[in-house]
């Protein structure tokens, strides 16, 4: 694949020869931050240096790109050669989610969490099929910009802009939270002054140059996240295989862990620990059953107990512990609640054999053979593996953030080959993540379970103390053992720790959060700069004052674009973690919002501009109305209460699949009911369907 | 390789590339994602169903979207270096 169409092939080559440099000083300063920490350099001096100068140089090339022409401000003057589009889509796309929470969610979830892998590279096809070379031929800045053009009339674009703000916000929102937290890990710094950090650096980037400082920006931030995914799990690779190259050598480890799964679902210590969970269980249940009352027996008990202690000549260690399990106890009724709902959950995914995860290598849940309910569970599991790859894809052809890039690129050629390089840089991260998931597995399966609880490896105690959420365990057979079960791992500790599960030093660990931090600010500087052009280029110039001058035009984006970083950074700083499920369902929303209407626009003349806006209404009103109705946070959030009632069992992150095709059903149905479009949008079409340079 | 194709046959012969990129993706996804729990089998030392989900898929992804990319440019090249025709 050749870098088409350019045109400027000395600026190819400049661009080479920038990039290697880069790449050369990066290599450098890992290597002499690796020296400075084998001098005695603390973690969080090494997580400051990563957190500050990964910042500082996104807001330096942000400077050196600062532009005020429309054309460079909202699609970077379409001169991006489509690798390096390629590779700033990658980036764009790759969320901090996706860079730090795939690998979790594999490694909990095991072949079902590979809906997430096909989902998110085989948008790519739809979007190579159908969408990117129109949009390119079409060559406007935005995608509420096509729909207005090829629609005619207010609705459809009103439409475009209500879907991309609603998509992108939540999903912004999601990546200033990433943001925070990781820089709060890595760096001890607060929350909110991590987040605000983050959002300075990217701010500077975005707001001074627009779409061509985030391009070169994107660029920077995937080649740091390449590496600082790759580089761990390379090493892991050798240690356990002798190979560098675990994407080709995984599945003998996957053969191992299998084999070893199977080994502990026989074990006897693990056995016992699953009926100690059991009991657990039961005795929750059943304090839950009257919590107020349980509440003050546990209270009556532990003063008796403390008072018999102090009666009796106990040690003064002794008398702590009491008086801290007093203290420890939940202070009112909602507090036991909440507290003891939790403690149920784990209890009673620990009472299951591998602590409730599906064996590895096995799709679906259930048994199609088994008893009624297995064959049931079989069925949902697999119906509802398919409909997320399905709104994962259909969700990834659709994100505004993601289409728009294709706007950057010199020509249609170029559109097309870009969208070839970018699954390509997408698809060098997906190979090695569910490899990433295995290999950790197996370390944990063979080195970890069963060594004695004294004797674990330091990262256990090092990653526990940054947030228990991420790595804790508890003895409760009191053997002096870890077991399987006895071992709780949150999905994001699974490529944060990834270095040091390999036995790489902690300044690999400061690579791969800088990694994630990548991913967050590159994904948040894409989402930004689409709401801002959605609202200035859409709502206010095409729609308000038509007459606006393009100084008046770029100055109006950025003033957007600071307001809604702001309110963005506000709300991430509340710490609103419900709204995490948000992001996931932003990939149905956009699905069902966008990809008829763009489709239909592009492969059917007879589409008419009312179909369009009743069909995106309808699809986006309706996945609104399942995930609304079905979501347990959303559900409290209006109030509703009762029995939960899903449609033939689909989970409310896949509300897609009914919000998709009733788009098309109603923009087909409209647009037999409604007079053809005019002239000038059915030569539209003609155009866009005709080859072109651009 | 040098006479362009009338715009109806061009558009003819994208769309019908099109449907089998589209159906190609369909039936390696979709369609042998329904039966993932039978293909269990080893293929070159791995699991099938599981290699197929993890990286076979993504593979032909990759296919399409080149193969895709690398038909339709040459194309586009043929119907724009023709003579007789402006470039657009």
């Amino acid at each position: 694949m050749k870098q088409a169409g350019a045109g400027e092939p000395g600026y190819g080559r400049q661009l080479n020869r920038v990039y290697r440099a880069y790449v050369a000083c990066f290599v450098v300063f890992i290597l002499s931050l690796s020296w400075l920490e084998s001098l005695g350099l603390s973690r969080e001096a090494i997580g400051l240096i990563f957190l500050l100068s990964t910042v500082a140089l996104y807001a330096g090339i942000g400077i050196i790109s600062r532009t005020t022409d429309p054309v460079e401000y909202y699609v970077a003057g379409r001169r991006i050669p489509a690798l390096y589009n390629g590779m700033a889509t990658a980036a764009d796309w790759m969320s901090a989610a996706s860079f730090i929470g795939l690998a979790g969610t594999l490694y909990l979830q095991g072949y079902n969490g590979l809906a997430f892998v096909l989902g998110w590279t085989g948008g790519y096809c739809l979007v190579s099929l159908l969408l990117a070379p129109y949009l390119r031929r079409f060559g406007g800045f935005t995608i509420p910009d096509f729909l207005g053009e090829r629609y005619g009339g207010h609705w459809p674009r009103m439409m475009g802009v209500l879907a991309s703000v609603l998509c992108s916000f939540t999903y912004v929102v999601a990546q200033l939270y990433g943001v925070g937290l990781i820089a709060s890990r890595l760096t001890g710094l607060a929350f909110e002054l991590g987040v605000f950090l983050g959002l300075g650096g990217m701010l500077i980037c975005s707001f001074l140059g627009g779409m061509r400082a985030i391009t070169w920006t994107q660029v920077a931030q995937y080649l740091v996240m390449l590496v600082a995914f790759l580089l761990p799990v390379a090493w892991l690779s050798v240690k356990q295989t002798g190979s560098p190259l675990p994407q080709l050598v995984y599945g003998q480890q996957l053969e191992r862990v299998s084999e070893r799964e199977r080994e502990l679902a026989r074990d006897p210590r693990e056995r016992e620990v699953m009926s100690l969970y059991r009991h657990r269980a039961d005795l929750l249940r059943s304090k839950l059953e009257n919590p107020s009352l349980a509440l003050a027996q546990d209270r009556a008990l532990a003063q008796l107990w403390l008072d018999d202690l102090r009666q009796l000549p106990a040690t003064p260690e002794d008398i702590a512990t009491a008086e801290r399990a007093l203290y420890q106890l939940p202070r009112d009724e909602a507090g036991a609640r909440r507290l003891w709902s939790r403690e149920l959950e784990e209890a009673e995914s620990k009472m299951l054999p591998l602590g409730g995860m599906p064996p590895h290598a096995q799709p679906y849940a259930g048994d199609p053979t088994g008893s009624a309910a297995q064959q049931l569970d079989f069925q949902s599991s697999r119906l509802n593996f398919l409909a997320l790859v399905f709104c994962l894809m259909v969700g990834t052809a659709s994100l505004p953030h993601v289409l728009a890039r294709y706007y950057t690129v010199p020509s249609v050629k170029a559109a097309r080959n870009s969208v070839a390089w970018t699954l390509f840089f997408i698809a060098l991260v997906y190979f090695t993540a569910p490899a990433l998931a295995v290999l950790v597995k197996h370390e944990i399966l063979y080195q970890l379970v069963g060594t004695r609880i004294d004797q674990l490896p330091a990262w256990v105690s090092a990653w526990s103390r940054v947030d228990a959420g991420l790595i804790h365990f508890k003895d409760i057979n009191a053997d002096g053992l870890l077991q399987f079960n006895e071992l709780s791992l949150g999905s994001d500790v699974i490529m944060l720790a990834s270095a040091e599960i390999a036995g790489l030093p902690f300044v690999i660990s400061g690579l791969v959060a800088a990694g994630a931090l990548a991913a967050a600010l590159s994904t948040a500087d894409g989402l930004l700069l689409t709401m801002a052009n959605a609202l200035s280029h859409d709502l206010y110039f095409k729609m308000v004052d038509p007459s606006a001058s393009t100084a008046r035009r770029v100055t109006l984006t950025k003033v957007v674009l600071l307001m809604m970083a702001l309110i963005a950074a506000y709300i991430a700083a509340l710490k609103p973690a419900d709204i995490l499920f948000l992001v996931s369902a932003a990939f149905s929303l956009a699905a069902s919002a966008f990809f008829p209407a763009l489709v239909l626009g592009i492969f059917w003349k007879r589409a008419t501009g009312p179909a369009a806006a009743a069909g995106m209404l309808a699809g986006l009103g309706l996945t609104v109305y399942y995930v609304a109705t079905t979501q347990p946070w959303l559900r409290s959030l209006f109030g509703l209460d009762g029995p939960v009632q899903l449609w033939w069992g689909i989970e409310p992150i896949s509300a897609g699949v009914f919000g998709v095709p009733l788009g098309f059903a109603v923009i087909l149905l409209v647009s037999w009911l409604t007079p053809p479009p005019p002239p000038e949008a059915q030569a539209l079409v003609e155009r866009l369907r005709s080859p072109g340079q651009a | 390789m040098s006479t362009p194709l009338s715009p109806e046959r061009y558009w003819r012969l994208n769309r019908w590339l099109i449907a089998v990129g589209l159906l190609l993706g369909f039936v390696v996804t979709f369609g042998l994602g329904w039966f993932a729990r039978e293909l269990d089998f080893i293929f070159l030392g791995w699991g099938f169903n599981f290699w197929l989900a993890a990286q076979g898929a993504l593979l032909v992804y990759l296919l399409i979207v080149t193969g895709y990319a690398w038909i339709m440019n040459r194309l586009d090249d043929r119907q724009l270096d023709a003579p007789g025709r402006p470039p657009a």
